[in-house]
């Protein structure tokens, strides 16, 4: 009995973060689909969604519902397990790295000393829930976006870590908080420009979200990986997507743009999770921007473009950052 | 390496131009119309399924069944019958349908009406269950119309 | 990027086909074509046609030659009054119709809006294939007006039966003309916004320079017509080489490009818009007045015995009507040449070695209608 009191808080706390981080995941997507939808159709001229509530803004509770009462089909020769198995395994470990994300100073689920890395192995387990999803279809579209995704995530995740990395020379630690706490005066964005820049495109490449959406390229793959998914499976290939979004957002607002910090508003070791929401929304909106302006680009272009030019930028900034770290 | 930096400098600009595109898009306002809601004003020339004419004068139609419109339909899909009757010269139109499923807009029929007794219908919100929806009774029409 | 002859041939045994369409997103409509897969190199294209076959030749040989205008209009549906306007030249020719210069005139304006609408929506289905989902709206929201115009004076929004042998079936109005000048305006301010979205765009012309290279031998070889071939240099255009219509009157440019790849149709096609505004604006200017139709057509359009041939410039090529008359008003047989199907019969030649993404880009500069194909 008395370990169980030990233990109580502890426990407690690990049901609260759980709940919070399912309502994140959940509010998360809820807000970025309709975001998204009626960004796209304003930029596009028209109203977006419009029929349920004002403005639509019920549409993906509805679409929600529909999702869910979908029957759930398995191809013919599918590979049962592992087609049942994928959704589950690109949803499940979403939760995870928000536990050690900085919301303010003092809503945090665990301030880990290897935050940053919690956060990056397992967001690469969604890769594998794509790659799976892709093979056990039993279907040659699904298979090519399973491939494109697995060389494209792959090659990506170099230039983002060697971005981040240089950031983590300069405060050495991995603890999300020790990174917002050493840009009290200045925000990394200003010293590292190049490094933010670099992350911001092998995030889109990591979401797989337009002009990088290869894995679901609709024009040439149909709907890529997802192709022979349906109702909630399907939707929770795109609620993990939508919360990976999240994820790779509050990572850039916590290593490039100060975390929570801002105007100090009242009780500011709380409120401050409202301006990092805010400047997580806003690199979530430039994604929106960009994925209904631009063309998709093709698979060997894509991979050029991270050999020959984001992974020797980042290479050339990590040197320098680490130089200069040494010389100051 | 000139070209490896100048490309990156034209191609990031061209980005930049487009995100500029969309953007001011974002903040203009709407072009499209929300159908079933509102309604676009239809130009009177519209071509819908023809209708024979009601003439104010005569309080209906002007068809002398001569089955012009018939002969020259390329789709066989107008049928006109008529028949004799007292102090009526010529024939009297009994039967006129259309088989709208099969027409094809083309207007031969109206532009070889002698008595200019066929025109466009302006009615484009067209839906139906069975095929027969769309097999009009055009004297029907005529006489149910104001 | 394209594999190589030897790497080819090496590689023979482990290929698999690949089904593409008859429903997929980027065959427009129900082409269906066979991939023989290498990776992701198709090595062999294989397309099978026929899903759309309507028998239209055949319906030809069945009813009186005036009958058949409705139906060329269903051939392609993007290019109707240019299809009307073909099988209207071809009758006028084989019976010595005369046409009132007035008619012509709006033959040609429609004519012109109507190919302006068809390279519009190419331009926005393209896009889509190469995944930028927003231009499509915007070439959309410019083609609604031509729709709107077309339809105040043909009725109908997309497959118009508005030219009849010896003219055209109603008069334009004052209210034609200013919306016409209207949207040609409207349409040059567009301009410099799509160049700025789409047509400089980095990732764009990454995706088209070098992808589908023909060659004009390439091009004579299969028939290949339209602005793939005058993205090849050689300025064949049915409006200058066979002139018809009131087409000579006109004062405009050919647009040619020499690379002969997708970029080069794709500037041909925006640039043609640019020249078909031009003609536009000349027909509005020297519109006389007059009648619409020729006073004597006779109802009943008996074509003299013996063989007639006539070409017009659809928005995807050539098009040629073939008629063989015995004599009567029912034609022994009418052949249409239609462009979209010689420009597709290249791409088995033209796409092997391609990457799958390539191959989408490549098919859709093709600016397939199928209905045209199977017809």
């Amino acid at each position: 009995m008395e370990i169980f009191y030990s233990i109580l808080p502890d426990l407690i706390r690990m049901v609260v973060c759980a709940v919070c981080g399912a309502a994140i995941v959940f509010g998360n997507a809820l807000v970025m689909g309709y975001a998204e939808r009626k960004l796209a159709g304003h930029i596009m001229l028209r109203p977006g969604p419009m029929e349920v509530g004002f403005h639509g803004v019920y549409q993906l509770v509805v679409d929600g519902l529909k999702l869910m009462g979908k029957q759930l089909v398995v191809p013919k020769n599918a590979d049962r397990p592992l087609f049942m198995l994928a959704p589950l395994l690109a949803f499940a470990p979403v939760f995870v790295p928000l536990l050690v994300i900085p919301f303010s100073d003092k809503i945090q689920g665990f301030d880990l000393d290897i935050g940053l890395l919690v956060i990056l192995a397992l967001a690469s387990i969604n890769l594998l829930a794509i790659l799976i999803g892709g093979w056990s279809s039993n279907n040659k579209y699904s298979l090519f976006g399973a491939f494109r995704a697995v060389s494209q995530n792959v090659a990506y995740e170099i230039p983002m870590l060697l971005s981040l990395l240089s950031i983590i020379f300069m405060t050495n630690t991995f603890s999300l908080k020790g990174v917002v706490a050493a840009q009290s005066p200045v925000w990394f964005i200003v010293i590292q420009p190049l490094a933010f820049l670099i992350y911001l495109v092998a995030i889109v490449a990591e979401t797989n979200r337009a002009p990088f959406d290869l894995p679901e390229a609709e024009s040439e793959l149909t709907a890529g990986f997802h192709t022979e998914y349906a109702g909630m499976s399907f939707s929770l290939f795109v609620l993990g997507e939508y919360a990976n979004m999240f994820i790779v957002c509050s990572v850039a607002t916590v290593f490039f743009l100060g975390g929570s910090s801002g105007i100090p508003l009242p009780y500011f070791e709380y409120s401050g999770i409202i301006w990092f929401l805010l400047k997580v929304y806003l690199l979530m909106f430039f994604l929106i921007w960009i994925r209904w302006t631009y063309p998709r680009t093709r698979f060997d272009q894509l991979m050029n473009f991270c050999w020959k030019y984001l992974i020797p930028f980042s290479l050339v900034n990590l040197i320098i950052t680490v130089v200069m770290v040494k010389l100051l | 390496m000139k070209s490896y930096f100048s490309e990156l400098f034209t191609g990031a600009w061209s980005l930049i131009l487009g995100l500029k595109v969309t953007i001011k898009a974002l903040f203009t306002p709407i072009v499209t119309c929300q159908y079933p809601r509102e309604k676009l004003e239809i130009t009177p020339n519209y071509r819908g399924h023809i209708d024979l004419v009601k003439f104010a004068d005569t309080g209906t139609h002007k068809c002398i069944t001569c089955g012009s419109c018939m002969r020259d339909c390329p789709s066989d899909c107008i049928v006109v019958d008529g028949e004799k009757r007292e102090g009526v010269k010529g024939k009297a139109l009994t039967v006129f349908t259309l088989d709208f499923t099969k027409c094809s807009l083309c207007g031969a029929c109206v532009e070889v009406c002698p008595t200019k007794a066929l025109d466009y219908s302006n009615e484009y919100e067209l839906a139906g269950y069975a095929r027969e929806d769309f097999h009009y009774d055009l004297l029907k029409r005529v006489e149910e119309r104001e | 990027m394209a594999m190589d002859v030897e790497t080819l041939e090496d590689s023979r045994h482990h290929r698999y086909v690949l089904n593409m369409g008859p429903q997929h997103p980027s065959t427009h409509g129900v082409l269906r074509i066979l991939l023989e897969l290498e990776g992701e190199y198709a090595m062999e294209l294989l397309p099978v046609l026929g899903y759309g076959h309507r028998c239209h030749e055949k319906i030809a040989e069945h009813k009186p030659v005036k009958s058949f205008m409705p139906n060329t209009a269903r051939m392609d549906y993007l290019g109707a009054l240019i299809y009307n306007h073909g099988y209207a030249h071809l009758l006028e020719k084989a019976a010595g119709v005369e046409v009132p210069e007035r008619a012509e005139y709006i033959r040609v304006i429609t004519s012109e809006l109507n190919r302006i609408q068809s390279h519009l929506l190419w331009y926005g289905a393209y896009l889509l294939d190469l995944g930028a989902f927003t231009p499509i709206m915007y070439a959309f929201d410019d083609r609604e007006h031509i729709l709107d115009i077309l339809e105040d004076v043909t009725g109908s929004r997309l497959t118009y039966c508005y030219f009849r042998v010896g003219g055209v079936s109603k008069d334009i109005d004052d209210k034609f003309v200013t919306s016409t000048r209207a949207f040609i305006k409207r349409l040059r301010s567009r301009f410099p916004m799509y160049e700025d979205l789409v047509n400089g765009n980095i990732i764009l012309q990454k995706r088209l320079n070098d992808v589908g290279e023909l060659t004009p031998q390439l091009c004579a070889r299969y028939g290949v017509t339209g602005p793939l071939l005058r993205g090849t240099g050689v300025d064949y255009d049915m409006r200058r080489a066979e002139p018809y219509s009131i087409y000579p009157q006109f004062d405009f440019e050919i647009p040619t490009e020499t690379k002969g790849d997708c970029m080069a149709s794709f500037l041909v096609r925006f640039r043609e818009m640019e020249q078909s505004l031009r003609i536009i604006e000349q027909a509005l200017d020297g519109l006389p007045e007059g009648p619409v139709m020729a006073a004597k057509v006779p109802k009943k359009l008996k074509i003299p015995a013996g063989d007639y041939n006539a070409s017009v410039e659809a928005p995807r090529g050539e098009l040629s009507y073939y008629l063989v008359s015995d004599g009567s008003d029912v034609p022994y047989r009418l052949k249409v040449r239609t462009p979209s199907y010689s420009n597709l019969s290249v791409v088995p030649e033209m796409c092997q070695g391609m990457l799958l993404s390539d191959v989408v880009s490549a098919m859709g500069a093709l600016d397939l209608v199928i209905p045209e194909i199977d017809r």
